[in-house]
């Protein structure tokens, strides 16, 4: 109890320069536990990219493939489906709701979604979050559009505007279709998903804009206006994958299997969750880097507290000596320095995690307006728990190096005061 | 009974080719007050931290109280002191971040003998204190704020504290004018003799010799 007192006053009588130390050390456990935090959160996040939806239909590929184009509008389809087979499944008995999802074309580098009002019906993210307009409405003409949020940030877009799609997915597409530009009817709030990154507009839309094009390029000669293009039937006869939601999910896997075995098309049925989590794995890599990255930041820190405790050793020389005299043993001088690196580190977890909590809580309210992401409060697991565990004991080993020193030193010195 | 008794003692530190230390006999009775005059380099540390149970004799015997000390094992060594002995040295003899009465009560935290005999120890500190001239308004200030002097003399009371046989000084007064010195003196002897402790004091000024009823000369004690 004595040594424990003697090391709280030793300490505070340094804190000057302690202070520093104490903070590189919170500042270590914070970006830990903060990297840890975001890792979590990120995963969850990226988890529920889809939620609500048991299957994703497409042609057939790779699961993963599937889900990279129709959820996270990156890369291309192999192929598209035929409207007829999106209706054949669509009437199954098990299928309670059915989106259709046509991709192809792009606006700025965003792509460009073509779907039907079910979209915001049943679409799901997150927690079973349903998507919510921050301006406007549902698209209802065939020219209208939706924007995700970020669209709408980064492009400037407020409601009533005009946008041109491209034809093709890149940034820089040549082919425009400049005679019929799109209306901007409602802007989305943000949702922390790749909707944020597209523009929705109707399947009849994609339709229509297409209407006088043959093979990826505009027949030459042949033109049809925007207004003539409503006159024609504009029922797609494909498109690019839709979304299933079924009565009971349990069925999941015998419809899923129905469509996999579909004789008419080679089709693919994915469900949402175990594609995700298998993306997932296959971009996981950067979650083993992160960790490596803190867990020198955390030595760096100990390290830097390592550093002061032995150059701490020379003036308290005096303070062992009298120590040493009122009846101490090495052994008692060897713990000091232990308890002190104990204390500091304890005293810098502690700081970090309020670091930790209140930044988070700080920076709530703006990353769910910028981001349309909740952050959770954070609570410590047991994972956290040990990591900060494993730390402690870092730090104890470390201390080990300047408690041996003053254990012989005082062992040499006796009640010699050298100062 | 003697308080210590040394017979034919001889230390040697390592690497050194000849003793430092050779002391035939030294005998100090209970109540004793010694002053053993040293230059520095005459061995008087080494005797010191023989006496205090730091160090361990190479040869020879060095009985504290009637218990061969150097026999022990170290912890054993280290709680003999805490248990037996004050000590005070030339200066900073006080740790810089306890207060003056934490200061005075730290080696009854270390001995659970002292704490015993000491009974109340913060009345006893306080009297001790009182005793040697520090005002109650020093008790909870912190040492650094004190003069040289008084630092010296709240030193005292450290080593008195539980009351000790055996009180070890190293040069207490070097660092303390003429006056301040035989007031310093004075108190330190009516205190040790209040509770009946024995003064070995080791100093090289042969002024303050003659406050001693027995005075020994390092150089005719160490003949190696």
């Amino acid at each position: 109890m004595i040594l424990l007192k003697l090391t709280l006053r030793s300490l505070w009588n340094r804190r000057a320069s302690l202070l520093l130390t104490l903070f590189s050390i919170a500042i270590s456990i914070a970006l830990l536990l903060g990297v840890e935090y975001i890792r979590k959160e990120g995963k969850t996040a990226f988890l529920s990219t889809i939620s609500g939806t048991d299957l994703v239909v497409g042609a057939r590929s790779g699961p993963v493939q599937l889900l990279l184009y129709s959820v996270f509008r990156i890369g291309n389809a192999t192929n598209n489906i035929s409207w007829q087979s999106y209706q054949e499944i669509a009437s199954n008995k098990l299928v309670e709701w059915t989106v259709p999802l046509s991709l192809g074309d792009s606006h700025k580098g965003y792509r460009v979604l073509g779907t039907n009002q079910d979209y915001f019906r049943h679409y799901r993210y997150s927690d079973k979050q349903p998507l919510v307009f921050a301006a406007g409405q549902p698209f209802d003409g065939v020219f209208d559009a939706v924007l995700g949020a970020e669209v709408a940030r980064k492009l400037g877009y407020h409601l009533g505007d005009k946008i041109v799609l491209a034809h093709g997915a890149g940034s820089t597409s040549f082919a425009m279709h400049d005679d019929k530009p799109f209306h901007v009817v409602g802007i989305l709030k943000p949702t922390g998903t790749p909707i944020d990154r597209t523009v929705h507009v109707l399947l009849e839309g994609i339709e229509a804009i297409h209407i006088d094009w043959v093979g990826g390029a505009q027949v030459p000669g042949y033109r049809i206006s925007a207004e003539e293009a409503l006159q024609k039937n504009l029922q797609p006869k494909l498109i690019t994958a839709f979304l299933v939601g079924l009565k009971n999910r349990a069925a999941a896997f015998r419809v899923q299997r129905e469509i996999n075995d579909y004789k008419r098309e080679p089709l693919l049925a994915a469900l949402p969750g175990i594609a995700l989590a298998e993306l997932w794995q296959a971009i996981g890599m950067f979650e083993t880097v992160l960790r490596i990255i803190t867990g020198f930041v955390v030595v760096a820190g100990l390290l830097g507290m390592l550093t002061v405790l032995l150059s701490t050793l020379n003036e308290r020389r005096r303070e062992m000596a009298i120590l040493r005299a009122v009846g101490a043993h090495p052994r008692h001088v060897f713990l000091l320095f232990v308890l002190e690196a104990l204390v500091l580190v304890v005293l810098g977890c502690v700081l970090g995690a309020l670091l930790v909590y209140t930044l988070l809580f700080a920076a709530r309210p703006w990353v769910m307006a910028e981001y349309g992401f909740y952050l959770h409060t954070w609570v410590p697991d047991a994972a956290d728990g040990l990591m900060l565990a494993v730390v402690a004991g870092l730090a104890l080993l470390f201390s080990l190096i300047p408690g041996a020193i003053a254990y012989r030193r005082s062992l040499q010195d006796g009640l010699t005061v050298r100062v | 009974m003697n308080v210590i008794e040394l017979h034919n003692l001889r230390y040697r530190w390592r690497g050194q080719t000849s003793d430092t230390l050779a002391i035939a006999d030294l005998h100090v009775r209970t109540g004793e007050h010694l002053f053993i005059r040293g230059a520095s380099g005459s061995g008087k540390t080494t005797l010191l931290n023989l006496l205090a149970g730091i160090l361990v004799p190479a040869s020879g015997s060095l009985e504290i109280l009637g218990q061969a000390v150097y026999t022990l094992d170290g912890s054993a060594r280290d709680r003999f002191r805490a248990d037996h002995m004050g000590v005070i040295f030339q200066q900073f003899n006080l740790l810089p971040y306890l207060s003056v009465l934490e200061n005075v009560q730290l080696p009854c935290y270390f001995s659970s003998r002292r704490k015993q005999q000491v009974g109340d120890l913060q009345a006893s500190a306080y009297r001790l204190l009182d005793h040697l001239g520090l005002d109650a308004g020093l008790r909870h200030r912190a040492v650094t704020e004190l003069s040289v002097g008084q630092q010296q003399r709240v030193a005292v009371a450290r080593a008195l504290i539980g009351s000790p046989e055996l009180i070890i000084a190293d040069e207490p007064t070097s660092a303390l004018d003429t006056d301040t010195r035989d007031s310093f003196l004075d108190l330190l002897f009516r205190e040790a003799e209040a509770q009946g402790s024995t003064i070995i004091f080791v100093s090289h000024d042969p002024h303050i010799a003659s406050h001693f009823p027995r005075v020994v000369d390092l150089r005719e004690l160490n003949q190696p």
